[in-house]
């Protein structure tokens, strides 16, 4: 049966003080998924996954079974680790999940630890989230009391660990090869992929990397099974999607919601409308990396496939003429990200709004690759000053050039994620950074 | 002056070499070590990066290059209580400047400086992961949530009582 709105499953214990502690969370029938898991073949498990549909959340939406697969078969040391990195900006569900629910997130790593025979594993958790991993540490302290964590876990024999690892700072930490590196004590920087961290990834091992709501999944696929999981989604998209909503909406907030909803019905429905009684100008669909999509483009799901396929949604151009595309001739449209919408009223000066997001990633660029730390800070400054109302007559096509310099010259995806969004807000409101810049003029003049 | 780590720091570090074993070195301890260093010596002058060097035997280079990469690391000794005010896209459209500008008049500096008291540090931040409670910040180690510019006074009248140094979590 397809999700409903009241359908919970990753949000089921928010509010629930006393679920976060190892005694509430087990009356409440929480680990019972791992016993179950534990009889379970660890192939078996991953067969499961995959045929559950489920897809990551913390950004590409990849599958997550058919990512399990690619670990060697013969790897003599696997790792998994939980990307608890949350810093997209408009993304607050990792930070809710684990405070509200630890155990949940203990349990998946474990099941999913025993489905690829990891036995040292980490949860790297942002520097700035003092309170979660307060919450976190003491949660995996009460795992190994309990015997769920250790040389031996439930007198299996199996041997399963678990450490929690505390950023100190750094958005790109939240790519997986730089979170890698960090995890072993370097400087944050990403690595050139291949090879994928699947075939050789922390300490030299085949290492799995999944974002927080991604593993809290896993234990209701092996309760319920993959293919209940993926009835309650849609398309290839199986289980429910947290969405966490922010700007301009009478009442935002972090829900979980079915994969199939459009974004018209959460803005509507589930938000209480634009606030102050305005329309909407632009949403961005998921974290700032993405494209945002216009009023017209608003009653498609908020599904992975319909986002970057979808016709209704007009494809990102570099030109008004030349269309953006990912090779291969693919059209960029938009992509799901990782569940951050934020909306923006008809009131809402876009130029303004942009050169924030071009601050940003000029302030996270690791700086390794000269297309992202010299166009990311180009970017910045040029939106800037198009924003302040100094624009140049030749800058709303200069930013289209440099973003496009950018995209795909890159070492990791965050050159991509400064330059999808520029180039999609000078699709869908050119007309408002060309007036910006006209305004200039008058002004000069 | 030579620095020390206290007897449960060492343990705490003892116990995190393990968890790591399998890496066969003591880099991956290296950013918790720096975070209890932090806590313990206020701030990461270069003797606190040689305390690093030393207890895990890696060279100072190494940890010195770790040190200056995470902006959390604090190189300069500054105010007990860190305010992080987000102004990244969420904040920014439910007035997050105004905040911060508020935040500045009633702690009479600029965003990057600490008071002259050593009560405070105000920085500006990039997004906190608390976007549907914008325009938020954190205290110490304390969120603070759906700010409004005219609470501000309160809230440093409050953080004056009640300090929330960062590194009380380790
Ligand atoms: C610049 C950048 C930042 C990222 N930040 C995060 C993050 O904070 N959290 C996250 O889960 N994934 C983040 N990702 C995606 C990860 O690289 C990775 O794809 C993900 O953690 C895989 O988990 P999943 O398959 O469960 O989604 C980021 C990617 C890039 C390029
Ligand atoms: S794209 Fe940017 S962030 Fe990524 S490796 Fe290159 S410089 Fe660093
Ligand atoms: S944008 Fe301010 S918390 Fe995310």
């Amino acid at each position: 049966m397809p999700a409903d709105r009241t359908t919970k499953l990753v949000s089921m214990r928010f509010g629930n003080e006393a679920a976060k502690t190892i005694t509430g969370y087990e009356a409440a029938g929480g680990y019972s998924s791992l016993r179950k898991a534990l009889a379970m073949r660890p192939d078996d498990i991953t067969a499961e996954v995959k045929a559950s549909n489920l897809r990551g959340r913390g950004g590409a939406g990849f599958a997550t079974g058919v990512k399990w697969g690619f670990v060697p078969k013969d790897a003599k040391q696997v790792h998994l680790v939980c990307n608890a990195d949350e810093s997209e900006p408009g993304t607050c569900k990792d930070r809710e999940l684990i405070y509200w629910d630890p155990h949940l997130l203990i349990e998946g790593m474990i099941v999913s630890a025993h489905a690829l025979r990891a036995t040292h594993n980490y949860i790297y958790i942002r520097g700035e989230m003092m309170r979660e991993y307060a919450v976190l540490k003491k949660a995996v302290d009460e795992a190994y009391q309990r015997g769920y964590l250790g040389k031996n876990i439930l007198g299996t024999g199996l041997e399963i660990h678990l450490t929690v690892h505390r950023g100190a700072g750094a958005y790109i930490c939240g790519e997986e090869t730089a979170l890698l590196n960090s995890l072993e004590g370097l400087r944050g920087q990403p690595r050139l992929k291949p090879p994928f961290p699947a075939v050789k990834g922390l300490f030299g091992n085949p290492t799995i990397v999944n974002n927080v709501e991604t593993l809290m999944n896993v234990p209701f696929i092996v309760e319920r099974g993959g293919a209940w999981f993926a009835e309650l989604g849609m398309g290839r998209s199986g289980g429910t999607r947290m969405l966490c909503v922010s700007g301009h909406v009478e009442k935002p907030g972090v829900f979980e919601l079915p994969i199939g909803i459009t974004f018209r019905q959460l803005i509507d429905e589930v938000c209480g409308g634009v606030w102050k009684g305005r329309k909407v100008k632009a949403v961005i669909p998921g974290g700032v990396s993405m494209p945002p999509l216009d009023d017209s483009e608003l009653d498609v799901p908020i599904e992975f496939d319909a986002l970057q396929t979808d016709e209704r949604i007009k494809p990102v151009m570099v030109t008004p003429t030349q269309q953006f595309d990912l090779g291969g001739g693919r059209a960029l449209r938009t992509m799901a990200g990782s569940g951050g919408v934020v909306v923006l009223d008809d009131q809402c000066d876009i130029p303004k709004a942009v050169w924030r997001i071009m601050k940003f990633f000029a302030h996270e660029s690791c700086g390794q690759c000269t297309p992202c730390r010299e166009g990311t800070g180009w970017l910045e400054k040029v939106a800037r000053r198009v924003a302040e109302g100094r624009g140049k007559p030749n800058d709303v096509d200069l930013l289209a050039q440099i973003a496009h310099g950018i995209a795909g010259n890159t070492i990791c995806a965050l050159g991509d994620a400064a330059a999808w969004p520029m180039l999609g807000f000078l699709t869908k409101y050119r007309a408002e950074f060309e007036a910006a810049v006209n305004r200039a003029k008058v002004v000069a003049a | 002056m030579s620095l020390e780590f206290s007897a449960d720091a060492q343990q705490k570090i003892a116990a995190l070499r393990e968890r790591y074993a399998v890496s066969g070195s003591a880099k991956p301890v290296v950013m918790a070590a720096l975070h209890l260093a932090q806590k313990e010596h206020g701030h990461l002058s270069d003797d606190a990066l040689k305390l690093v060097a030393r207890t895990l035997d890696l060279p100072y280079a190494h940890v010195y290059g770790v040190a200056t990469f995470y902006t959390m690391y604090k190189r300069e000794p500054s105010g007990a209580t860190t305010i992080r005010m987000c102004t990244n896209i969420s904040c920014m459209l439910r007035d997050g400047y105004a905040v911060l500008e508020a935040f500045e008049k009633a702690l009479g500096v600029k965003k990057g400086e600490s008071t002259k008291d050593g009560a405070f540090h105000l920085v500006e931040e990039e997004c906190i992961a608390a976007c549907a409670n914008a325009p938020c910040a954190i205290a110490g180690t304390q969120y603070l949530l759906d700010i409004k510019p005219g609470q501000v006074p309160e809230i440093i009248e409050q953080l004056r009582k009640k300090p929330h140094p960062e590194g009380e979590v380790v």
